[in-house]
């Protein structure tokens, strides 16, 4: 396991400076941030110091190998737009993301699984048509439509829910969080649930398909010849397998929630990373794009590491112990 | 039946209710066993032999439906017990082992958790006890080690040692009878001969009866106490085992027999069942052999009765051969 794990992140380095390469380059060829950064009543002399201190005079290369050294040491460059550094404005924002990311996470599974088991139990029930049908809906329905008639229906016309913002937030250990405040909760249950909606769709047709394929096997055939009582063979001998391939797509869908929380956190005015990032590319903020990008190659390979660490404690032919 | 008898099966029909008809995949079926007897149910696939032992088990799955007959197992009949009470039976009395225990036993599980969770089915044991008793079934088929093995997975055994852990699985409730569902047919012939006679040993040992299930006649041939040969859902003959080998009166029988390796010279080609077995989809009126039947003539377009020929012994054919050496 220890190999493993070490192998995994020693391949991680380089796959991180390939992707910061490709970055620096996506994001060079976005265009020139100098208009931005330069008031436009400014004289050539004002133009050219400015353009001298964020080093844009410099061939790329240096550029690159600038920010490569200084990221290196954690520095990933300060944001041209409020002068800070592009890591502390993220991760400012990460916490107000990482809750919405969890909780839609946790509705998915919570949801998902129980009812796609049953789905996959009773095939021909009206409820499990009712289930698969909800759940057509919520795979194809686009996420900014899903938002925006939730906030019709529920914040314009009922009033029932807010349409944005955290809410009242308390602190952990200086990290401010939206779910222990009443106020905070009402906050989240729109836009968890538009986060949720394809995942928890997704989800219900894996675990329904996953159970009937797992029902007709000869080991659930052969848990009955035992006699084992239902709660069990379902508890044990089906979920058990049918877990496997949901985790990986769990743990995908995770990062995927994160780096693609943009829209549902545009709609519902969430201070997360997703606005931070579109409010920096508009004015072409490049070193906080470029962090932001960084952030989420990183935040990917350690899920992926992570997802195969629980895949290979569920599937035992799987164990890594045994891969060379 | 006899007052000794383990099981008795009676008139058995079960049938598949498909979009494209009804698949009489048992039909009329009748046999008896004695504790400690050891019946091989032989026939080609798609014979009935596996929806003979799920309908025992009471593990048909929809579309299929036991129609009819009677089950009495240990005098008590199967079709009067509610659900609860025959999941009760199920792993304790009457146990089972299939064919590929590569399938069948599940991959995540530890054998352990897979041997203990049987007998906690069935009785509140300390796990401690179950994990002993577990120990033990694993010894007494064979396994080395047994103990340490306990906490390894399916598919970190060989083949022949899997099947063994199926056995122990089976015996872990000192069932009434088992049915081996063609439990050795995935493994080496040499393998193969060795677990027969361990099984046969162990029943013999314990009076469990025993129903193997095979398409090899061969197989049976050397362990089996009595016989069942099944054509298209239907007995076509039964009796003591040598007695059929011997002297088979069905055609089909003697045709199975004649196709034997054995049998057959040295470079000779192996004779063979002119014909395919045919569907059982919408099987109608009359012998369903008769197609490859060389004694089939009009009258055979009827259904054959089962004729009692002598105590144990039936046949059902219009034109048995008399008793003649196969
Ligand atoms: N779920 C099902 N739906 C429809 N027909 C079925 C179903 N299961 C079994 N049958 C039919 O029942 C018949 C008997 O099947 P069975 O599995 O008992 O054969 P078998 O003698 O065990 O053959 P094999 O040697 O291949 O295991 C087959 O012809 C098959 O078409
Ligand atoms: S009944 Fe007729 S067709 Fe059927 S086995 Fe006997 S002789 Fe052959
Ligand atoms: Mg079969």
């Amino acid at each position: 396991m220890a190999v493993f794990i070490l192998r995994r992140l020693s391949q991680s380095v380089v796959l991180v400076l390939v992707m910061s390469m490709l970055v620096f380059l996506g994001v060079f060829a976005i265009g020139d941030p100098i208009n931005t950064l330069v008031a436009p009543d400014a004289t050539e002399e004002e133009r050219q110091a400015i353009v001298v201190h964020f080093g844009l005079d410099k061939p790329l290369y240096e550029q690159y190998g600038r920010f490569l050294g200084n990221a290196l040491r954690g520095d990933l460059g300060r944001s041209f737009k409020f002068n800070e550094p592009a890591l502390a404005l993220i991760a400012q924002r990460v916490p107000a993301t990482l809750e919405l990311a969890f909780a839609s996470l946790l509705l998915t599974v919570v949801l998902g699984i129980p009812l796609g088991l049953y789905a996959g139990f009773r095939p021909n029930a009206r409820s499990s048509r009712l289930i698969m049908g909800v759940s057509a809906f919520g795979f194809s329905v686009p996420a900014f439509w899903l938002g925006l008639m939730m906030v019709m229906l529920f914040s314009v016309f009922l009033g029932w829910l807010p349409a944005s913002g955290r809410g009242t937030t308390v602190a952990i250990l200086g990290i401010p969080v939206s779910f222990l405040t009443w106020d905070g909760l009402k906050h989240m249950i729109l836009p968890v649930i538009n986060l949720a909606a394809f995942k928890l769709s997704l989800i219900i047709r894996l675990t329904r398909a996953g159970t009937q394929e797992v029902v007709m096997s000869d080991y659930v055939k052969y848990a009955k010849a035992k006699g084992l009582r239902n709660g069990r063979i379902v508890l044990v001998h089906v979920l058990k397998n049918t877990l496997i391939p949901i985790t990986t797509v769990l743990g995908l869908e995770f990062g995927r929630t994160i780096a693609f929380a943009v829209v549902t956190e545009t709609i519902f005015a969430w201070p997360g990373m997703g606005k931070l990032i579109i409010d920096s590319i508009s004015v072409l903020d490049r070193p906080v794009i470029v962090a932001y990008l960084m952030l989420i190659v990183v935040m990917f390979i350690v899920i992926n590491l992570v997802v195969d660490i629980i895949y290979s404690t569920l599937d035992p032919r799987m164990r890594l112990e045994d891969q060379r | 039946m006899s007052a000794g008898s383990n099981l008795s099966v009676e008139g058995l029909r079960t049938h598949f209710f498909t979009k494209a008809g009804v698949v009489k995949a048992v039909d009329d079926v009748s046999f008896s066993l004695a504790p400690g007897e050891v019946m091989g149910l032989v026939g080609e696939s798609g014979s009935g032999k596996s929806v003979t032992g799920f309908s025992l088990l009471g593990l048909v799955d929809a579309p299929g439906k036991v129609v009819g007959g009677r089950i009495l197992f240990k005098g008590q009949d199967l079709a009067a017990m509610s659900d609860e009470q025959r999941r009760r039976m199920r792993g304790s009395r009457m146990a089972a082992i299939f064919q590929d225990p590569l399938m069948t036993l599940n991959p995540v599980l530890r054998i352990e958790t897979q041997m203990v969770e049987t007998i906690l089915a069935h009785q509140a044991l300390p796990r401690a006890e179950a994990r002993k008793r577990s120990i033990a079934a694993l010894e007494r088929v064979g396994i080395p080690a047994a103990e340490e093995r306990l906490s390894a997975y399916p598919h970190q055994f060989s083949g022949g040692m899997r099947q063994r852990v199926c056995i122990a699985i089976a015996l872990l409730n000192d069932p009434d009878l088992i049915i081996a569902d063609e439990p050795t047919t995935a493994l080496d012939v040499t393998i193969q001969a060795q677990i027969l006679h361990e099984m046969r040993a162990l029943c013999a040992g314990s009076g469990t009866s025993l129903i193997w299930i095979t398409h090899d006649l061969s197989v049976v041939a050397g362990l089996a106490d009595k016989i069942c040969v099944m054509y298209a859902g239907r007995i076509v003959e039964r009796g003591d085992v040598d007695e059929v080998l011997d002297r088979p009166l069905h055609p089909y029988t003697r045709g199975l027999i004649a196709s034997l390796p054995s049998r057959s010279e040295r470079g000779q080609a192996l004779y063979q069942i002119p014909g395919m077995t045919p569907s059982l989809l919408g099987l109608g009126e009359g012998c369903a052999f008769r197609d490859r039947c060389p004694r089939a003539d009009a009258s055979c377009l009827d259904s054959p009765p089962e004729r009692v020929v002598s105590e144990g012994r039936t046949c059902r054919c219009f034109h048995p051969h008399e008793g003649e050496p196969s």
